[in-house]
């Protein structure tokens, strides 16, 4: 399913920044009264799953000061020592979250609320989940740039007027089956629908990662420029996951299309055209009872519009007599373990989609919150401004300095607010991912229905075989000597049905290897996601927690500062 | 309640009594809703406590409904030219129908600063209707009730157009439109400048401040739906994770509850203050339109009197035996423009001791009302902090 990337990589990241923050918090505070420079290279802590268990080892009320980041050290809470806690503003997000405008009247607070520089690491628009592949240290890392408009070649009937749009794909690895260890393509979105099929076929049972839609209408309405980058991200995200599939990254259809300059070699699609003339050539001679050689690999393959005309309405027919008649089909779905784990699995996804739905809304209300927060502060900085301009009593210069105080939390607050929301975002992200992955299972299942409708038909095609053949010895036999028509025709029937045995091992071979595949799939599915989630929920309680703490602080601090009116109040 | 102090100066009462501080102190308690439908009102018992000799003994209790507060406002403006007299909580017609606990708490909390603020005041303390107000009894009250036709008895819409022509009567000035009937002190122009402003920008602010106690409603309530949704999910899971999303899921739950606490305690500890200001200033606002009325009075009277004087030498020239009549007037009219004067000046005076009081004032309400806000937020996020914090060492366990 989806993989971190590099889970050793992270790790030395990780102990590299945390050094530094270290030495930082450390220093003496007086560094920190540049905001900018305090905790640039740190990276987000709080987004790569790799790093929970350097959090959760450190004690939550650390000591000393090479505590987590994300639990507040100590010297948070201190607000005697205000320099410290003043500035731990953002030393996680880009500077886009530190827009705030407003004018400086204060350096201070234009250095605490300018925020940092983001670190320097790629942008990772995919949640890392972080199961490693089957071998700890073996990597793909793809990425998918550099969208560029490109010509139809001369087949169009219209000159000029068919362009499209190829992106280029880039992959770094260091597993073996593929040639050398950093190559690129370009391919267009055709071509990765072409892969994406052709995975379907060659890897049914499987929970195959689903592609990106063709939002035909979308391409027409949007911007251009917005729906090209959309479509850039997605088909990132969609490599990204066939890579860290366990069996899938390994295939030969992603290794072509990985690395095959030029025109993907893979087939468009299984030659509708020829398939519908054989299907149509066929038809007439099955329609008259005559025999056919199917070749017993064709009946791998699910029947298909056009492929197998006739092989499609004996399915049809079957289904439907499995549906109405009621009566047990030759061979049924008898895994009980495995109706109880489809039962589970559709349960599973309409909580996800309930849990998707409503993290959402918990997501567009924490934006709220921070943005009411700081048009609040803001509003007060302007308050504050006006007071101070047209002050002729000192009460007033002195509600001015309280209300400051106040503006300066609410818009540090602000931005904590908004912090917390992209990391929540990221975190809950897992959910939605989980669900988009429960079409790639509703695929599996559907796969291993149609095998199984397959060799259903092909023993109830057996079974009506045998009858007719038993039929026309009986009649043969009360002649003398044969009929010779009568002979030859129980001849051509004992070869279909040779033909047609041989098609039902292949039929039931097949509907068990993707029995299989479901199987091993579910414990996949099972363990991953397990794991991940436990990942997510840890994410977004240290997430929550870390935030909650920093904006305490940062009220603290005003409460302290407006204590002497605590006395007043009745 | 506050206690109030009495001040020592313009008092022409009895001694006190060295053995015991004076004090008046109020209390506005216990709201019950009344009579039916549109009828409908909210009474409230309004309790004083005090050793003012003018009083009838330490303790009164009497039933009181908003419009007899506003008879209160109305008499003590009416009265007190000059002095700010304390808003009142708005006469909302809208919200009275739902009567929701929180407007009903709300408006008492208004009516009980209103009143005390009024015992606080020096000179408005001793204030013969604010006597009648804390211990008339209620047929006495509804008498005069009905009886006011001041200011504020007219209809709200009625209100706000005196309230706007003050307004474009002082920007006309400012922008140099109109030409004077009013006074031509710069000082006094910037006060009306800063008073007018002062309102917009503490408009804003409370608009935003009750914003932000809809987005605690808001977030607590999808962190409610986002625990429950959590939980079912849980269920779905089962076993160690099972559980670690269904306690989750009962954490968001109960931070839901604690968010609509707080959304409370923030409406009635800031955004209330805030609105409080704004009544406040909008105060100000009518003092300023009763300041221009005298002053445009006197203004007539002293030009009436020039008509006058310049008509009384041409009788005394003719000798016309008007002399002694028009003379009578001329005496009469110059006491009254002698009065009206005096009354401006009050006016003057009293506001220029009513905007330190003022500014004072807000300063210290403020001062609490910020406090009670970083108080209030620094307690949730901490509570947050803590909840989440207390589901790490079970996740922790699952994952080991």
């Amino acid at each position: 399913m989806m993989g971190s990337e590099n889970q050793g990589f992270e790790e030395a990241h990780i102990d590299a920044s945390r050094e530094e923050m270290e030495s930082l918090v450390l220093d003496d505070p007086s560094n920190n009264s540049n905001g900018t420079k305090s905790f640039s290279h740190h990276r987000s802590a709080m987004s790569s799953l790799a790093d929970s268990h350097h959090l959760l080892s450190r004690p939550m009320v650390a000591a000393p000061a090479d505590s987590d980041p994300l639990l507040a050290p100590p010297s948070f809470r201190d607000f005697r020592n205000p320099n410290v806690a003043a500035d731990n503003s953002s030393y996680i997000e880009p500077p886009s979250y530190a827009d705030v405008i407003f004018s400086p009247f204060d350096e201070n607070a234009v250095h605490e609320i300018d925020g940092v520089d983001s670190p320097g690491r790629s942008s990772d628009s995919s949640v890392s989940l972080s199961r490693s592949p089957s071998s700890s240290s073996d990597y793909i890392k793809i990425t998918v740039s550099n969208p560029q408009k490109e010509q139809e070649t001369s087949n169009s009937l219209v000159p000029g007027s068919n362009t499209y749009i190829t992106y280029l794909i880039t992959t770094r690895t260091n597993i073996t089956g593929f040639n050398g260890s950093e190559f690129s393509v370009r391919r267009r979105f055709k071509d990765v629908v072409t892969l994406s099929d052709r995975l379907a076929e060659s890897y049914r049972g499987f929970f195959i990662p689903p592609r990106p839609d063709k939002n035909l209408v979308e391409s027409q309405v949007m911007q251009k420029q917005e729906f090209v980058e959309q479509r850039r991200v997605a088909l990132e995200k969609y490599l990204r996951r066939l890579a860290t599939h366990p069996v899938i990254r390994k295939s030969d259809e992603l290794k072509v299309f990985l690395q095959v300059q030029g025109k993907l070699p893979l087939p468009t699609s299984t030659d509708v055209a020829s398939r519908m003339l054989d299907g149509a050539v066929k038809l007439p001679k099955q329609l008259f009872g005559e025999s056919v050689v199917v070749a017993p690999e064709e009946v791998v393959q699910p029947a298909k519009g056009g492929r197998d005309l006739l092989r499609l309405f004996k399915e049809l027919r079957q289904s439907v007599t499995n549906d109405w008649v009621g009566s047990k089909p030759p061979v049924a779905e008898e895994d009980k373990e495995f109706l109880e784990k489809k039962g589970r699995m559709h349960d599973l996804e309409q909580q996800l989609s309930n849990a998707s739905q409503q993290a959402e809304s918990l997501v567009k209300a924490q934006q709220d919150m921070g943005e009411t927060m700081g048009e609040l502060g803001l509003t007060f900085i302007k308050l504050t401004k006006f007071e101070n301009e047209e002050a002729i009593f000192n009460s007033q210069r002195v509600r001015a300095a309280d209300m400051k105080n106040v503006a300066t939390a609410a818009v540090k607050a602000s931005r904590f607010y908004r912090e917390l929301n992209a990391h929540t975002v990221k975190h809950l992200d897992t959910l939605h991912e989980y669900l988009g992955l429960m079409l790639s299972v509703h695929g599996a299942f559907s796969d291993r229905s149609s095998a199984l409708l397959t060799v259903q038909t092909l023993i109830s095609e057996l079974s009506s075989l045998h009858s007719r053949a038993e039929k026309l010895e009986a009649a043969s036999s009360k002649i003398f000597g044969g009929d010779k028509s009568r002979i030859r025709k129980i001849e051509e029937l004992k070869e279909t049905i040779r033909v047609t045995e041989d098609a039902k091992h292949v039929a039931i071979r097949e509907y068990e290897r993707i029995k299989e595949n479901n199987r091993t799939e579910l414990e996949r599915l099972d363990r991953e996601r397990h794991a991940d989630f436990l990942n997510m929920l840890k994410g977004f309680v240290l997430n929550q927690a870390g935030y909650a703490e920093k904006i305490a602080n940062v009220w603290a601090k005003v409460a302290e500062e407006t204590s002497a009116y605590a006395r007043e109040s009745t | 309640m506050i206690t109030a102090q009495r001040s020592s100066s313009g008092s022409s009462h009895s001694p006190r009594s060295p053995s015991s501080q004076p004090y008046l102190s109020i209390s506005v308690t216990d709201p019950v809703k009344l009579g039916n439908g549109v009828q409908a009102y909210i009474s409230y018992r309004v309790i004083t406590k005090t050793n003012f000799p003018e009083y009838q003994g330490p303790e009164k209790i009497v039933i009181r409904r908003y419009s007899d507060f506003v008879w209160l406002r109305d008499r003590l403006f009416e009265k007190y030219k000059g002095v700010f007299i304390p808003p009142l909580p708005e006469k909302s017609a809208v919200e009275k129908f739902r009567f929701s606990a929180e407007f009903i708490e709300l408006r008492r909390q208004a009516l009980d600063v209103f009143v005390n603020r009024i015992a606080l005041h020096h000179e408005l303390q001793q204030s013969e209707d604010l006597r009648t107000f804390l211990q008339a009894d209620e047929e006495t009250m509804e008498r005069l009730r009905s009886q006011e036709t001041g200011i504020f008895k007219k209809k709200p819409a009625d209100l706000m157009q005196i309230f706007k022509e003050v307004q474009t009567k002082v920007s006309d000035v400012v922008l140099g439109k109109e030409k004077p009937v009013e006074e031509s002190n710069p000082e006094y122009e910037k006060l009306k400048n800063y008073i007018f402003e002062l309102e917009n920008h503490l408009s804003e602010a409370q608009k935003h401040a009750y914003r932000l106690v809809k987005r605690h409603r808001e977030l607590g309530q999808s962190l409610s739906d986002f625990g429950k949704a959590v939980k079912l999910l849980g269920a779905c899971e089962g076993d160690a994770l099972g559980k670690a999303f269904s306690d989750l899921g009962a954490k968001a739950e109960t931070l839901s509850v604690r968010l609509q606490k707080e959304a409370h305690q923030l409406l009635m500890n800031f955004e209330e203050p805030l609105k409080d200001y704004v009544r406040a200033v909008q105060s100000i606002k009518a003092t300023i339109a009763e300041r221009a009325n005298a002053f445009r009075h006197q203004c007539e009277l002293a030009e009436t009197i020039k008509l006058k004087e310049i008509n009384l030498d041409k009788l005394m020239l003719t000798r016309s035996d008007k002399v002694g009549e028009a003379e009578l007037e001329y005496r009469e009219l110059k006491l009254e423009s002698e009065e009206a004067t005096r009354r401006f000046e009050n006016i003057v005076r009293l506001m220029n001791e009513e905007m330190v009081r003022f500014q004072d004032q807000k300063t210290l309400d403020m001062g609490i009302a910020f406090h009670e806000f970083a108080k209030g937020q620094a307690r949730l996020a901490n509570n947050i902090a803590d909840a989440w914090r207390s589901l790490l060492p079970k996740l922790e366990a699952c994952s080991s």
